[in-house]
Parts: C-alpha cells; sequence; structure tokens
C-alpha cells in the first residue's frame, strides 16, 4: 500500500500581467524559493522535481531541462508533465504520487506560465484538432461561452447571475496579495465591462497572468517533522475522456467534474459534499463555470445553482465558501493556475490563509480544468487518511 | 519493502519514415492493442494510463488531447509525460507503487516526419541566450562529441563501429527501421553533417509508438507467466546550459544509474547485468552513457567497441534490437529501450534474442546533449 | 560610483514559423474525399454502443472498439449551441488577426450523428440565433479536401 502524503509548504509569485522584471527561470525560481522558506527546507531537502507549462506560451521545448538553474534541480531527479489547462492540478497530483510512492520523501511540484511572452489565444487555438475545430475555435473562451448560452437556455440562468460569480470572486481577491486582478467589483461593472463572446463580458472571463507557483509534498514521516499541520492529501481523481470538442454532447452538465467528483466522494464516503466540504478552490475559467458546475459537483441539483448564488452559499460568509483566493478569473498564469488551486485549498486546511481564510477548515476540495472539459481533481484534509 | 512491479505487456510499431496511414491516434491504438493482446487482458482491466507525447514535435498545444479515445482513457484516470518515454514509464510505475492502481498502461507516440525536427530541437535551447545560434540535436550533439574525443582521445573509427554494429543488429529486428550491411568506411565516408557527425552517425527520422503495461505484483502473477520485474530506477538532470557543464561528463547518468544499481543491489554493472538497451541518438553516444552506466572507467567507451565487448557475441551486448540508430521516433524510444530489454529478459525477442538474460537495462535521455537521463534494471 | 541603470529588455523570435505537415490518417482521408468529391458527411459507428461519430475516427472511445461501418449523415442538422466572437485574436494559421470578425462558432447536430461539428454560422446578430434552430451546411464552390469545403451552416426555416 502506498505512503500516506501531505503538503507541507506553498509558494507562489505575485501574479501579474506581465513580468518585466524576471526571465521565466528565475519566475519560476520566486516561487520555489518561497515555498522551501515556508516549509523551512533547503535545496538539497528537496528529492524530486515535477514542474509543468504549456509548451507554445513560452515557445520553449524540454522545459523541465531548461529550468533546472531555477527549479533546484540541478542533479536532481525531475521531469515534466503537460495536460493544457489542467497542467498545474496535474502536477500536483504527480507529486503527491511520487511521495506515495515510496520513491521519494520530499517532492516539490513546479507549475508556470509567462503569458506575457506570446499570443495566448493563438497558441491555445493550437490544441484543437489542426484540421478539424482549430479554425472554429475561439481560444478559450469560445467552448465556454457556448456552454453558457446553452445553460441559459435550459434553466432561464442570465447575464446577471454570472456577474455575481464575477464580482463575488473579484472582491475575494482584495484579500488575496497575490492575485493577479484586485479590483472592487459592482455586479454592473461586469454586465458593462465588454462583450468578448455572447454571453461573456471582459470581467466574466479569466486575464492571462505571468506567475509561478510551488507546492511540497512529503510522505508522512517526513512531513510530520517538516509542518506542524500539513495538509493531508485524502484523494485524487482525474478524468480527461474526451478527444474532441464536438464529443460533448450534453455540455450542460460538465461531464468530467460530475464523474471525477462522483468517484472521489465515494472513495472518502462523503454523501453530502455542499455540508461536508468546508471549502473549494476551483479552475472555474470564467462566471459561467462558477455557476453551473456547481452542479457537477454534487453540491445542489441541476438549474439549482442560479437560486444557491443568488443566496450567497457561496459567499466568504456563506455555507460553502468558493474561491476564497478570488479564483481564476482574477489570477491565471495558465500552467500554475491548477496547482495554485490545490496550493490554496492546502493553505486553508494549514490555516495559512491570513485575510481570505475561511474559519475551521478540515476539509477542502480542489480541481484543474482544461482541454476540452477535462478535469484533475484533489481533496485535502486536516488528518492524513 | 518495496512493492513491486512488473511488465506483463508490450507493443510497438514497426519504425518508419513516414506513417501515412496513420495519424497519431491510430498509431496509439495499434500499441494499445498489441500490448493489451500480449497481457492477454482488456481495456476494462487497466486502471490508469499514461501518455507520453510533446507539443512541438507533434505540432498542437496538448499533444495528448489527440489520443484520450484511442489509448482507453474514457473514465478513467490519465494523465501525459512530456519527455522521453522511460521518464513517462517511471511515473507510470510510481502511480502503481503508491497502491491507488493494479495495473498502468504507458504509451508513447510520435511522427517526426511531420514538423521540421531542427526548428523544433532549436527550441529546446533557451531564447535569450542560446537559440538564436542556431544550434539543433545535431550542432549541438557534434559540440558534444567533438569535446569526447579531444578529452578522451576518442575517434571517429570508434564511433563508426557503433554505428556498423547497430545497424548490423537491426537486421535481426522487423520493428527497426533501418537495417543495414555498413561498414567502418562506408560511415566515415558518409555525408558530413556538423563535424564530427556524419550522417551515418545519426539517427533517423521515425514514425511510430509503443506502450508498455505495468502490474503490481498481485495482478502481475495473475496476468502473466512472465513478468519482467522492475528491480531498480533512477532519473537525474545535469546543469542547462550547453557551458555549464563539461560535456564529456556524465556526473547525471551516473547519479541515476547509482540510484537504480542501489534498488537493484547491482554491485558490478559489467559482471551483473547481461544486455543493455541504451539511447544512442548518435553513434559517439552510446560511447559515452556505457562510461556513466558504470560498464567501464571515464573515457574507456572506445575500448568496449574495439574488444568487441558490446557485440552481440561479446560479454555485453549493446542495442541487440538494433538501438535508436536504427529507429528514432522521439520520445518513443525510450520507451522502446525499456520494451527490448523487457523482451529479452522474457525470451521473446526473436531473432535477436540473447541466451541467458537475467538482468537487463535500459537508458533514456531528455534535454540536449544528455542532459537528463533515466536508468532502468529489468529482472526476472 | 555610476548608478547601475535599470533597463528591462525584451527579446524578440520574430513570427514563430514552426511548419507542420500533418498525415491525417486513412479515416479523415476517407472523410475529406466525401466533402470534396461528392459533397457528403460521413460518420463511423460503433459496432458495441451504436454511437456515430463525426467527423469519423478508429476508435469509439468509451466502448474501445474499432469503428469500421461508415453511415453518411445529413448535411442538415440543429444548433446545439454558438457565441459571436467580438474579440480580436490570431489565427494559429496565418499569424494575423482572424478575419472575419465578429463571427459565429456554431455547434451543429447533424441528423445521424451522435456528436457536434464545430464550425461557422453566417448570422452574428446573437438575437437571431437560437438553440435548436434548423440549420444546413452550405459547400464551398472550390474543395480541396478540408473542413473548409464546408463554407458555414445556414439557418433554414
Amino acid at each position: 500500500m502506498g505512503k500516506r502524503v501531505g503538503i507541507v509548504g506553498v509558494g507562489q509569485t505575485h501574479h501579474r500581467s506581465k513580468r518585466m522584471d524576471v526571465n521565466g527561470v528565475e519566475l519560476i525560481n520566486e516561487a520555489v524559493m518561497r515555498a522551501l522558506d515556508d516549509a523551512k527546507l533547503t535545496r538539497e531537502e528537496i528529492d524530486a522535481i515535477v514542474i509543468g507549462n504549456m509548451d507554445h506560451f513560452e515557445g520553449i521545448n524540454y522545459v523541465d531541462t531548461w529550468s533546472v538553474d531555477g527549479s533546484g534541480a540541478y542533479m536532481k531527479p525531475i521531469m515534466k508533465l503537460t495536460t493544457g489547462g489542467t497542467t498545474g492540478a496535474t502536477v500536483g497530483i504527480n507529486a503527491y504520487y511520487h511521495a506515495a510512492s515510496g520513491l521519494f520523501d520530499v517532492v516539490m511540484a513546479i507549475g508556470w506560465e509567462k503569458n506575457s511572452e506570446s499570443d495566448t489565444t493563438g497558441a491555445i487555438s493550437t490544441c484543437a484538432n489542426p484540421w478539424l475545430e482549430r479554425d472554429f475555435f475561439a481560444g478559450a473562451i469560445g467552448p465556454l461561452a457556448t456552454a453558457a448560452t446553452m445553460y441559459m437556455q435550459r434553466y432561464g440562468a442570465t447575464e446577471e447571475d454570472a456577474a455575481i460569480v464575477a464580482a463575488r470572486e473579484h472582491n475575494n481577491a482584495l484579500n488575496n496579495p497575490h492575485a493577479h486582478l484586485r479590483m472592487k467589483t459592482t455586479v454592473e461593472d461586469v454586465l458593462k465591462s465588454p462583450m468578448l463572446s455572447y454571453p461573456l463580458h471582459l470581467l466574466d472571463m479569466c486575464p492571462r497572468s505571468d506567475g509561478a507557483c510551488a507546492v511540497i509534498f512529503a510522505s508522512e514521516e517526513k512531513a510530520r517533522k517538516i509542518a506542524d499541520r500539513p495538509a493531508w492529501v485524502h484523494t485524487t481523481v482525474t478524468r480527461h475522456d474526451f478527444t474532441h470538442f464536438g464529443d460533448l454532447v450534453g455540455w450542460e452538465r460538465m461531464p468530467t467534474l460530475y464523474s471525477a467528483s462522483k468517484e472521489a466522494y465515494k472513495m472518502l464516503g462523503i454523501k453530502n459534499p455542499l455540508r461536508e466540504i468546508d471549502v473549494m478552490e476551483l479552475y472555474t475559467p470564467c462566471s459561467w463555470s462558477g455557476l453551473s458546475w456547481m452542479e457537477s459537483l454534487g453540491v445542489c441539483g441541476l438549474g439549482e445553482s442560479i437560486k444557491l448564488n443568488r443566496e450567497g452559499v457561496y459567499d466568504m460568509d456563506g455555507e460553502l465558501p468558493i474561491n476564497p483566493s478570488g479564483g481564476v478569473i482574477c489570477t491565471n498564469p495558465i500552467g500554475a493556475t491548477g496547482l495554485i488551486r490545490i496550493a490554496e485549498a492546502a493553505l486553508q486546511v494549514m490555516g495559512k490563509a491570513d485575510k481570505r481564510q475561511v474559519p475551521n477548515v478540515k476539509t477542502a476540495l480542489a480541481t484543474g480544468f482544461g482541454g476540452c472539459s477535462w478535469t484533475d481533481l484533489m481533496i485535502l484534509g486536516e488528518t492524513p487518511r | 519493502m518495496m512493492e513491486k512491479v512488473a511488465i506483463v505487456g508490450i507493443g510497438q510499431t514497426k519504425f518508419e519514415r513516414e506513417k501515412k496511414e496513420q495519424a497519431f491516434a491510430e498509431l496509439v491504438y495499434e500499441v494499445v492493442t498489441k500490448a493489451l493482446e500480449d497481457a492477454g487482458i482488456t481495456i476494462a482491466e487497466i486502471d490508469n494510463i499514461v501518455t507520453i507525447s510533446n507539443d512541438f514535435w507533434d505540432g498542437r498545444t496538448i499533444s495528448s488531447m489527440a489520443v484520450t479515445d484511442a489509448c482507453g482513457a474514457y473514465g478513467k484516470d490519465v494523465t501525459t509525460v512530456e519527455g522521453d518515454g522511460t521518464f513517462g514509464a517511471l511515473l507510470g510505475y510510481m502511480r502503481t507503487l503508491s497502491g491507488s492502481f493494479d495495473t498502468t498502461l504507458v504509451v508513447a507516440h510520435s511522427k517526426i516526419s511531420e514538423g521540421n525536427p531542427r526548428a523544433i530541437f532549436n527550441c529546446t535551447f533557451d531564447p535569450i541566450y542560446e537559440r538564436m545560434l542556431g544550434l539543433d540535436a545535431i550542432t549541438s550533439s557534434a559540440l558534444q562529441a567533438r569535446r569526447y574525443m579531444i578529452k578522451y582521445g576518442a575517434t571517429e573509427e570508434q564511433f563508426a563501429k557503433v554505428s556498423v554494429k547497430n545497424h548490423k543488429n537491426a537486421k535481426n529486428n522487423p520493428c527497426a527501421q533501418l537495417p543495414l550491411d555498413i561498414t567502418v568506411k562506408d560511415v566515415l565516408n558518409s555525408r558530413m553533417l556538423a563535424d564530427p557527425i556524419k550522417l551515418l552517425d545519426a539517427s533517423p527520422i521515425s514514425d511510430g509508438a509503443c506502450a508498455i503495461i505495468l502490474a503490481n505484483e498481485r495482478k502481475a502473477k495473475k496476468i502473466s507467466e512472465k513478468p519482467v520485474w522492475i528491480k531498480g530506477v533512477g532519473h537525474c538532470a545535469d546543469a542547462y546550459h550547453l557551458g555549464d557543464r563539461d560535456l564529456a561528463e556524465t556526473d547525471s547518468l551516473k547519479e541515476a544509474a547509482n540510484r537504480a544499481y542501489k534498488m537493484a543491489g547491482v554491485k558490478t554493472p559489467i559482471k551483473d547485468i547481461d544486455v543493455a538497451e541504451v539511447y544512442d541518438a548518435f553513434s559517439y553516444q552510446e560511447l559515452m552513457w556505457l562510461e556513466g552506466l558504470g560498464f567501464c572507467k571515464k573515457g574507456e567507451g572506445g575500448k568496449l567497441i574495439d574488444e568487441g565487448v558490446t557485440e552481440m557475441s561479446g560479454e555485453l551486448p549493446v542495442n541487440p534490437s538494433g538501438g535508436v540508430l536504427s529507429a528514432h521516433a522521439v520520445l518513443v524510444a525510450g520507451l522502446v529501450r525499456i520494451a527490448e530489454a523487457a523482451l529479452q529478459i522474457r525470451g521473446d525477442a526473436g531473432k535477436h534474442q540473447l541466451p541467458n538474460v537475467n538482468l537487463a537495462l535500459a537508458h533514456g535521455i531528455n534535454g540536449p546533449c544528455g542532459q537528463s537521463h533515466c536508468v532502468w534494471v529489468l529482472g526476472r | 560610483m555610476a548608478e547601475e541603470k535599470k533597463e528591462l529588455l525584451t527579446i524578440s523570435s520574430g513570427k514563430m514559423w514552426q511548419p507542420y505537415n500533418w498525415a491525417v490518417g486513412r479515416y479523415w482521408s476517407r472523410f475529406f474525399a466525401e466533402l470534396r468529391d461528392n459533397k457528403r458527411i460521413m460518420g463511423t459507428k460503433c459496432p458495441k454502443c451504436k454511437c456515430v461519430y463525426m467527423p469519423p475516427r478508429e476508435v469509439c472511445g468509451k466502448c474501445f472498439a474499432k469503428m469500421d461501418e461508415w453511415v453518411e449523415v445529413s448535411d442538415k442538422g440543429r444548433i446545439a449551441a454558438f457565441t459571436v466572437v467580438w474579440f480580436p485574436h490570431v489565427d494559429p494559421n496565418t499569424g494575423e488577426l482572424k478575419e472575419p470578425s465578429p463571427y459565429t462558432s456554431v455547434w451543429v447536430h447533424l441528423d445521424g450523428a451522435d456528436t457536434y461539428l464545430m464550425h461557422y454560422l453566417d448570422e452574428t446578430d446573437e438575437k437571431k440565433i437560437k438553440i435548436g434552430m434548423r440549420v444546413q451546411a452550405v459547400f464551398s464552390e472550390e474543395r480541396k479536401g478540408s473542413i473548409h469545403d464546408i463554407k458555414h451552416f445556414k439557418i433554414i426555416e
């Protein structure tokens, strides 16, 4: 049987739209140094490294070997993982597997992206099959907008419902010094912002950011020595399932989020996520996702999230705070974003989330999203399982 | 006591210069089906999947997306390593060891024929300092070969002997792309690409795929009569900028090999190991990697080929499959080294089978000039 | 002592040109040939779950089964989802801004198929577009064996 593993340290940069003062390797190093500092470890005490980003944003091939100066991987085991938008979560999940395998005790996961270095939409569009969907594919925004029109048509959701989510997350970010976009936002502000792709307004959608995040995982014995309150990994489930965007018939329910969370809850015996999970850091790339995907997470029935959203259930003082960090619509260095969700969830469990701390967090859920509707999910808790 | 994990299924395509009939998904489906058949199980008995591909080589962001259907990932846990197949298989090994999964499918694909390999490998070099020098795999390796020659006196003749040996070995491997009957003179007279690397010193452009299936001890014993046990693994990366390290040295390979040997209980590699499949992207590399793997002293790799030690009839046959010089689908080639080493252990290597193989070594590289290495020791 | 000048420089790659020639393989080759020569839209049917995949492919992901049965699907269907894209973005095929702008990306559920096809709709006023509307493929005069052999979809009664 594998080893139990906990997160013992977290570091992230202050995410910005353009970091002119550092190159990619230095950006990575910033997050790595902060994580080592947080865990009070030295580079020597890291046994292995897992790194990820999306190649075409920076135009660098074989990033694992390119970044050794910054990642601390010199003369150490390192490998690179990349799964599109889910990359950050993938990297965290597989750092967990590195430690759970027993081969390595202390493993650092690094997710990073310098989106300012290239054209984000142009690069993302190349994820769609070149001879089928690429030309109709308006970057990340297109499919999300089409999913929104379907939700509107089915359940009568309005642009205002989505704007409530957007305003909430933007205001949450004011408590997060690392967040990229930190601006007081009202529902009107969102609705007045320019239309990107019907029905998505500018403020409904995630930005592109430069940033990096590093999370240190340790197997049980080591974890207890390194941190007072490790955030223990309870389970992780990944479902990618699809190859083309057109395969997503029935996109109203986010299919992989539904099946992944169902599997995770089954493993942990969670019957009522709304009550049993204390906080969620979700990779919701636009406000509409933050609205409708709650249903796929089993928090409520189909179409019911509109009501919960309006009632403030997802607010910081609600029954299930979502994205206290401000989430993805405030910060999106794509290769790091999924890992930041895991990092933020860990901070909540460890009680180190400062002004954005939700009180009494015993269990936190983090997700990654990307590709044609993929999900990489992790649940963390205050006691090991 | 570490849980035991074995390779219980293997599949590979024939490697070819250009596979026009199959796009990425079809290549993956071919090898996954072959590996499942080899193991005698169905996709339902695969608990999770590690795919291996690279966005630059494939020409699309999220290259793994092209093969989700074809690798059987529907409804299953799946992830992707972007790096040599040996590293991807290592992640698969860790995921199996974790206890979360009893079986793991690892599949790699690449079609080097479709992009511009020189432009693609040029992107491995740092855009701020080195890329504009126009470096690619051939030119950077030429630097390394020259450094190796200057420091240790290795010769172009010795490199040529490696090429002759491996292409000849490929004649007994139906999957290899370039079985050739050549002489040292042929290699030395072949077209110069980047001094001292000539055409016949270099690996070809190849399309293909490979898959292996891993299983924990309990499952492996049920599935396979001839499980190939993973005895030891190690990986390690050296410094990045070519000038930050002495290209004639193989420090990170030594480190990776030591980890693998420690796990496997290997004390004297040349005696303990019966066959080695190493990543010879260029002929000189086979000699250097044998040094880093501890099969001989530093600088004496050339001696091994001169004395016939690494021939099929020698004390330590190297690359009975023909090696990477005979087929080089980037990323896939490392997984093929593991597959070939496993076939040797099983006694299933057909015409290129060696007798009495108890312990086999497989090796892969990542990054420029063998910056990062991954070493596997497999056994009965 | 001279003060350290704080200048933050960048280096540009110019247009990063990465040319590719993808072999589409047996299945796609037939799909594109039918579009080009016969204005027919083909799909493959899974022997196990009977789902018709359009565009066609070798493997049904859900059943992990090889598909050899080819079926023709209609050139008519209904809109499953759409979006009118307003923001200017780079077209990775040309390196220039994508034209025309705005354009409508539509997901069409063709009659007889069990997957959606992503394509263009020739209407950009979102007030005139509704999910469920019937649409029909408009083929290009000059067809080369690509997804653009269908020029776009138009709304029909």
